[in-house]
């Protein structure tokens, strides 16, 4: 992995409620989506009118809320997105959700697509930085963040 | 059981059984004697492949296990109208279950068949009117349990040891003073208390005082689906009358409760008028009773009335009720000459969640708080909500009437 300047990157460690890897952008919201009736799995788009990401994407994001939502339906919602490769790349929460893991874990069983799902401190974070998500060697998560201008830059290099 | 010893499927249902219980917070996992699968909808592709993939792995259930309704009723072809693009996985979905091991009830009151668990039975149940039922009416224990998840616990014959599987969270945390003097046990008077103790106990378990003592356990599951349907009620404690209430002191576990709501008669009026979309003399294109499944008792109630009122415009009356409780009344004759009345049996499903009323425009009444919260929704219909003699007095006049409710 091609990192940008060393001190432009932020780091810290989480724990996963599913391994894997993963990077896209942030798309983070302070208040929690429900994937049912809260996003479209045929197209990743935000659908519920009550949410401030209405109309906004899901797809190939590293979505950042602080928490989950709602009935335990969003598993199949979220399963069925991954499925159709409409769900988020990677989802980082501050508090561990069951029925999230649940969607994350059956999908990677079903159809061997892993979207890791992150518990840790999501403060800071801003829509349209760059984010990795890795592995360290005892297993727990690395999340890195590169801002979104340091980000560009490192893709034209 | 995760080493694959017992085959790939339980393997795969031990290890997302673990992972939810990790991130619930639960200290390890419990056994359940029993388990009600709410997964015969057919919502799309990875519900269906998650079935099949246990069923190549040779995957059966561990304990009794339950079916809820699914999208078909297979009792009665042609009843429900699908594209065939949808109605083959959706039948698929519905055997592929029978092929675990399940039970072929597809009922949403598995509490009325054969199945019925007892007091302290630890189960893993699906389905919200069946859960808050299982919990408050019989006293036995179960979470609210979904996707996915209520099947890993039949396969496994385990649940996480968390929630309402365990005896300090089930004590009562908010009181619902009920202040009607002498209320009549009217079945909308359960619904009513339902849909106000859903709305305002959030997480919380609610207990009722002041409620009389119901007709029979009908009203209590009018009671339980409505106030799973405005909020996601899966206990609640009625005073005098729930197992787990013998005493307030019981219900709340000798600890004050953290708020206290008084019921008015006007409260209830104002909730259940939030159920009807139309007024009196509206005309009437169908009724829909038996949400959740009507129980045999409910029939015995009906079918004389029917007789009586003799309801003769052809309107249909539909009625939702499982499989079990069909074949009984067919076997007693019951049934037999009500087809004239209109008189519909619907089985296996319910006509809120699958393409079954003939007509759409014009006025569906029904008695269930939980069809009328839903169906405009689901369906497309508006409702008109009323005791049950007043939707079969209306479907003898063709439009809406109602006694003062």
């Amino acid at each position: 992995m091609t990192m940008p300047v060393e001190t432009e990157v932020v780091e810290r460690s989480g724990t996963f409620q599913l391994a894997g890897t993963a990077e896209g952008q942030a798309l983070v919201f302070s208040q929690p989506l429900s994937f049912w009736g809260g996003v479209d799995a045929e197209s990743g788009d935000i659908i519920d009118h009550s949410h401030p990401g209405l109309s906004q994407n899901v797809a190939g994001k590293i979505l950042v809320m602080p928490s989950g939502r709602g009935s335990s339906s969003s598993s199949s919602v979220l399963a069925e997105a991954i499925r159709r490769g409409m769900a988020p790349t990677g989802i980082l929460i501050e508090r561990p959700d069951p029925i999230l893991a649940v969607g994350a874990i059956v999908a990677e069983f079903l159809y061997g697509i892993s979207m890791p799902l992150v518990v840790c401190d999501i403060a800071g974070i801003v829509s349209g930085e760059r984010i990795f998500i890795g592995v360290d060697e005892d297993g727990k998560a690395i999340v890195r963040f590169v801002d979104a201008a340091v980000a560009e830059g490192a893709a034209v290099q | 059981m995760l080493d694959g010893e017992q085959g790939p499927s339980a393997a795969a249902a031990m290890k997302i059984l673990v992972a939810f219980s990790n991130a619930v917070g639960a200290h390890g996992l419990l056994d359940v004697s029993g388990a009600h699968i709410d997964g015969c909808l057919y919502h799309g592709k990875a519900g269906l492949d998650f079935v099949e993939r246990l069923v190549e792995g040779g995957g059966r259930v561990l304990v009794s296990t339950t079916l809820n309704v699914g999208s078909f009723d297979l009792i009665h072809p042609g009843m429900v109208k699908m594209a065939a693009a949808e109605e083959v996985p959706a039948r698929r979905l519905m055997k592929a279950h029978l092929e675990l091991g399940c039970q072929a009830t597809f009922t949403c009151a598995p509490y009325q068949t054969r199945f019925r668990p007892s007091f302290g039975q630890q189960i893993a149940w699906g389905e919200s009117n069946a859960i808050v039922f299982a919990n408050s009416v019989i006293g036995a224990r179960t979470n609210r349990y979904g996707d996915f998840i209520d099947l890993c616990c039949a396969m496994t014959g385990r649940a996480p040891a968390w929630g309402l599987h365990l005896s300090e969270n089930r004590r009562g945390r908010i009181l619902f003073e009920l202040a009607v003097a002498d209320p009549e046990p009217s079945d909308s008077l359960f619904v009513g208390v339902g849909l106000i103790i859903g709305q305002a106990s959030g997480d919380r378990v609610p207990v009722i005082t002041g409620l009389p003592q119901p007709r029979d356990e009908d009203q209590l599951k009018a009671l339980g689906a409505a106030a799973a349907t405005t909020g996601a009620v899966a206990l609640f404690h009625a005073v005098g009358i729930t197992p787990e209430a013998g005493t307030l002191d019981d219900a709340f576990q000798g600890m004050p409760p953290e708020e206290t709501i008084r019921i008015s008669r006007a409260d209830i009026d104002h909730a259940l008028a939030r159920l009807s979309g139309v007024a009196d003399g509206a005309p009437l294109s169908a009724v829909s009773l038996g949400t959740p499944h009507f129980s045999h008792e409910e029939w015995a109630r009906l079918l004389p009335m029917l007789r009586e009122v003799a309801p003769g415009r052809g309107i249909p009356i539909y009625v939702n009720t499982g499989r079990a409780t069909l074949t009984r009344l067919q076997e007693e004759g019951a049934l037999d000459g009500m087809e004239a009345f209109g008189l519909i049996p619907v089985a296996d499903t319910c006509t809120y969640v699958t393409a079954i009323l003939e007509r759409l425009d014009g006025v569906v009444m029904t008695n269930s708080g939980k069809w009328a919260h839903y169906a405009p929704g689901n369906i497309g219909v508006t409702v008109a909500f009323a005791e049950m003699r007043d939707c079969i007095r209306s479907a003898a006049v063709g439009h809406v009437v109602r006694s003062v409710l």
